[in-house]
């Protein structure tokens, strides 16, 4: 069963969690066995861009000790065999180029989407 | 009556927060009515829909009282579909996901769901015959 | 292969509606057998002179089955729909989300 794993929602509730709630899932099913592709769209674009830094909050006394490193979770689970696409357009809307991505990320143009997704049996859109 | 057929579903929304809860609700009332089981992965709010401690309120807006109001909890609404599933001799699996349970407080939940994780979601969605999932913004 | 697409956002509110759209038309023109499926506030495109008709009808023409759930349009006193759309209920959707090779993917 090859399932694709969208991710759309970017930010969300990252710095309570400590991670993308979305890529822990799919990093989890990696290792619980599961054929799992990512595919960043929209804001999650994001999260290819290297030099993230989500360190620094303080509430009261308490220091956030391990901030979300987003990058790095991509790096792992590519590492890992998780190939990780993203959507060239919404890449560049953001002002993106190549040069501010970490490696090991494939883009695909929206026109070939239909036919990307169509590759897989599950397609769960987050 | 019981079709053989299962559905999963994926959901991620805490209560009283988006019309989403709600259609996976009906989805998994229709899906059990017509003999079929479902699975439940509640992820991240979700968690929250089953949990025991969840009370009817009045309205003073409206000047009704508790009993008067019959304020919906998704706790017993989740309550009674598991009702449905047996009455229909079809099984409702519902898995809260126990490390978003843990940092939320919410393992006190009616009687039914059981603890799991992404683990879970894989091995129920390989038995089904499709999968839905119904994410948060 | 089957796709069962479920919008439930509305243009009105959200631009990825857009995004999605495109989708269910390219997936479409591959030959699949594809159904949308509106639900929630996406049924306010389907009020006839909604200023999104246009996106609504296009996709019924390019042979999209378009769906409405009954209860949503009810819940929001619509009950005149631009032409295309038929009304449909949960039931419907069950049914559709177990036909045998069905993608199913919600928006």
């Amino acid at each position: 069963m090859k399932i694709l794993n969208i991710v759309e929602t970017a930010y969300r509730a990252t710095l309570e969690e400590q991670d993308d709630t979305i890529l822990w899932l799919s990093h989890a099913l990696k290792n619980a066995g599961a054929d799992i592709t990512l595919l960043l769209r929209a804001n999650a674009v994001n999260y290819a861009v290297k030099g993230q830094n989500a360190g620094g909050l303080t509430f009261g006394s308490l220091q956030q000790e391990h901030p979300p490193q987003l990058d790095k979770d991509l790096e792992a689970m590519s590492e890992k065999g998780v190939p990780v696409y993203l959507v060239e357009e919404d890449m560049l809307a953001r002002g993106l180029s190549d040069g501010n991505l970490i490696t090991g990320i494939t883009k695909i143009n929206l026109e070939s989407l239909p036919a990307f997704i169509d590759q897989y049996d599950q397609i769960w859109h987050w | 009556m019981n079709s053989g057929k299962t559905i999963t579903l994926a959901i991620m929304d805490a209560p009283y927060e988006s019309a989403n809860s709600t259609t996976a609700l009906r989805l998994i009332h229709t899906a059990l009515s017509q003999g079929n089981h479902v699975n439940v992965f509640a992820y991240e709010g979700a968690v929250n829909l089953t949990m025991k401690a969840q009370q009817p309120h009045p309205n003073p807006v409206k000047g009704t009282s508790v009993e008067e109001e019959a304020h919906p909890t998704t706790k017993d609404w989740i309550a009674s579909l598991f009702a449905l599933a047996e009455k229909n001799n079809v099984k409702l699996d519902w898995i809260n996901c126990g490390l978003c349970v843990d940092e939320r407080g919410a393992g006190d939940w009616i009687d039914g769901p059981r603890r799991g994780g992404p683990k879970e979601l894989y091995e129920v969605s390989q038995s089904s015959d499709v999968t839905l999932v119904i994410p948060t913004k | 292969m089957k796709y069962l697409f479920i919008e439930s956002r509305d243009p009105f509110e959200s631009t990825d509606t857009q995004f999605f759209s495109d989708l269910v038309k390219g997936v479409k023109k591959l030959g699949r057998e594809t159904t949308l499926f509106l639900v929630q506030n996406s049924v306010l495109s389907t009020r006839k002179g909604a200023k999104y008709n246009d996106q609504i009808a296009q996709l019924a023409q390019s042979g999209v089955t378009v769906l409405a759930d009954g209860f949503s349009l009810k819940e929001r006193g619509i009950d005149h729909l631009v032409e295309g759309i038929e009304v449909s209920n949960m039931d419907q959707l069950v049914q559709l989300l177990l036909e045998p090779e069905t993608k199913a993917i919600w928006h």
